[in-house]
This record gives C-alpha cells, structure tokens and sequence, in this order.
C-alpha cells in the first residue's frame, strides 16, 4: 500500500537557527562550499485503507504544520521505499 | 463572591502548581483543570500555565491545542472569558489561533533563564489592568522556544492596535521580533506572555511582587465586567 509522507519546512522568511547552527559545524568536517542549512520534518502516515491525500492536507494544515510559519507538501511513495531511494 | 480562575493542567505542564498559587495570593479560588475535561466547571477565566505539554512534541502547544478542555476554552474565549497563556500557555495560544503569529526556538539557541525587566505598554487588557502604560516590572523569564515571530502585517497591526502587552527592556533574551514579550487579541480578554508573573507573587521566591498585578487585574476586571 503506498504510504503518504508530508515534508515540514520552515518558510523561507523564518530564520532556522537549527540549520545555521549545522551550517557553522560544517567547517568542522572540512566542509566549505556550503552555503545554508535548513532543517524540516519528514512525517510517514499509513493509512489502514487507501491512501488518502485530501485528508493527509488536512491533517498536515490542522496539526502538523504551523501554516504561520512552515510551509508543507504532500506525495504519496511506495511503503517499502525506502527514504534514500530518491537520492 | 470569590471569583474561580482555572488552571489546566496537560501532560507535561510544569508551573500548574505556581500558577493556582499565584491565583490564590491575588485573592481568588484557583480551579484545578485538567486537560480531558469536557466543561470548564464554571470557572470565571483560566490560566494556560507553563511547562511542555504533550512533550513539546511537533511542535510546542501543537497537540495540547487539540486537548478537550481547549476546544472549551476557545469557545468562551470567542465569548469574552478571559484566559492568559504563560509560556508555553502562550504557545498553545497562538497553535490555537486565539492569538496571531508563533513562537519559535530561541535564535541563540540557548534556553534562557533569568529575572527580566518587562515594559507593560498595553494596560486595557484583562490581565494588565492594575498597571500603569509603560511601567517597568521584573519577572523571570525561562524558554527555549519563546522568540515570538509574525508576518510584517500581523506585527504593524498589533501595534496599530495597542495590542503589544509587553516588552522586553534592557536585552532581548529569545530574539523576538520588536522585543514583543506578550500580546493580546483584539478584545483584550487573552493575553499570552512568554515570561512567568506566576513566579512573581511572593519576596521568599521571586525577584519582585510585579507578577501578582496580573492576577489581581482580572479579579478587577471581573468586578467590573456585566454578569
């Protein structure tokens, strides 16, 4: 059954200061060529019938995103994909 | 009569405790709410106290807004009944949409925790009625998510609108966008303040007696409203 995932990322008018605080270790590892960092959140949902997307945005614009400040996408994968799969 | 201030209490809340205190000291009877009541028994304004509800899982104040007893108070908020959010009370707030914009992580990162010195510029409300506009108070402030954002918008409204209770003076410790550390809906019956007055209200425990003008505002108010 293929399962939903809804990916959380703050607006980019929102300062990430989780992602600076990476973005600044980065030289720690020898890393300089990156630019900014941002970090979001990566939300698996199974339903228990078909999957159902309409009812995923409303789930991710009610409770899982704060629309004030976070932006979200919805998209359906295979379930056993695994979260490498598109790299 | 004595007026009943409620005062939730959600899985993980922290300063329950110091808030029916501080309800207590300012002369009123603190009702003990919890967070799967289905009715508000009666009580005359709630406090949404601090601490981490629900984990400060997704996000803070993002599940607790969907508790039983919230979907209650947002109703009678809409109504006129006055509730003040402290901390992450005042997270649950804006998750709740009773008040505009969000908190999030302090831009240093750092959680922060000491005696802050607070301008009150909005003395209208519910809360801050006892105080005089731009009076200094001290009350110790303790976040690590409390730097309050909005939208350019929302921001120059609130402060068109008088609705910037709060802010910080002398250092601001979370980043919050022009220092805002309280505010209030248009109303002026909820008001949501990132530092603590509950740890305000006794010489033996806190910095200053500031806090108690909070709780003493709305005992004033609630003389004074029309039953």
């Amino acid at each position: 059954m293929p399962r939903v995932v809804v990916d959380v990322m703050l607006k980019p008018e929102i300062l990430d200061p989780q992602g600076q605080a990476v973005a600044n270790a980065l030289p720690r590892l020898g890393v300089n060529d990156v630019a900014s960092v941002r970090i979001g959140r990566r939300i698996e949902i199974d339903f228990t019938g078909e999957p159902d997307l309409d009812r995923a945005r409303e789930i991710a614009d009610k409770l899982l995103a704060n629309p004030v400040i976070e932006d979200f996408t919805v998209r359906l994968v295979e379930a056993d994909e695994p979260a490498e799969a598109r790299s | 009569m004595t007026a009943r201030i409620g005062v939730v209490t959600f899985p993980g809340s922290l300063d329950d405790g110091d808030a029916a205190r501080a309800v207590r000291i300012a002369g009123a009877e603190p009702v003990r709410l919890w967070h799967g009541d289905a009715e508000l028994h009666g009580v005359d304004a709630v406090v949404l106290p601090g601490g981490f509800s629900y984990g400060d899982y997704l996000r803070c104040g993002a599940i607790a807004r969907f508790a039983p007893v919230m979907e209650k108070i947002i109703d009678a908020a809409g109504g006129g009944l006055p509730v003040l959010g402290i901390c992450n009370g005042f997270q649950i707030l804006c998750e709740a949409h009773l008040l505009p914009g969000a908190l999030t992580r302090n831009q240093h990162l750092h959680f922060r925790n000491r005696d802050q010195i607070l301008r009150i510029e909005a003395t209208g409300t519910a809360w801050t009625n006892t105080f005089q506009p731009g009076q200094e108070v001290l009350i110790p402030v303790k976040n690590g998510e409390g730097c309050y954002v909005a939208d350019a918008n929302t921001l120059d409204e609130l402060e068109a609108e008088g609705r910037v209770v709060a802010r910080y003076v002398g250092g601001n410790p979370n980043g919050s966008q022009r220092d805002i550390a309280a505010i209030t809906n248009q109303a002026g019956n909820v008001v949501g303040i990132m530092p603590h007055p509950e740890h305000a209200v006794e010489a033996l425990t806190g910095p200053s007696l500031d806090g108690l003008g909070f709780f003493t505002s709305v005992l004033k108010h609630l003389v004074g409203a029309p039953a």
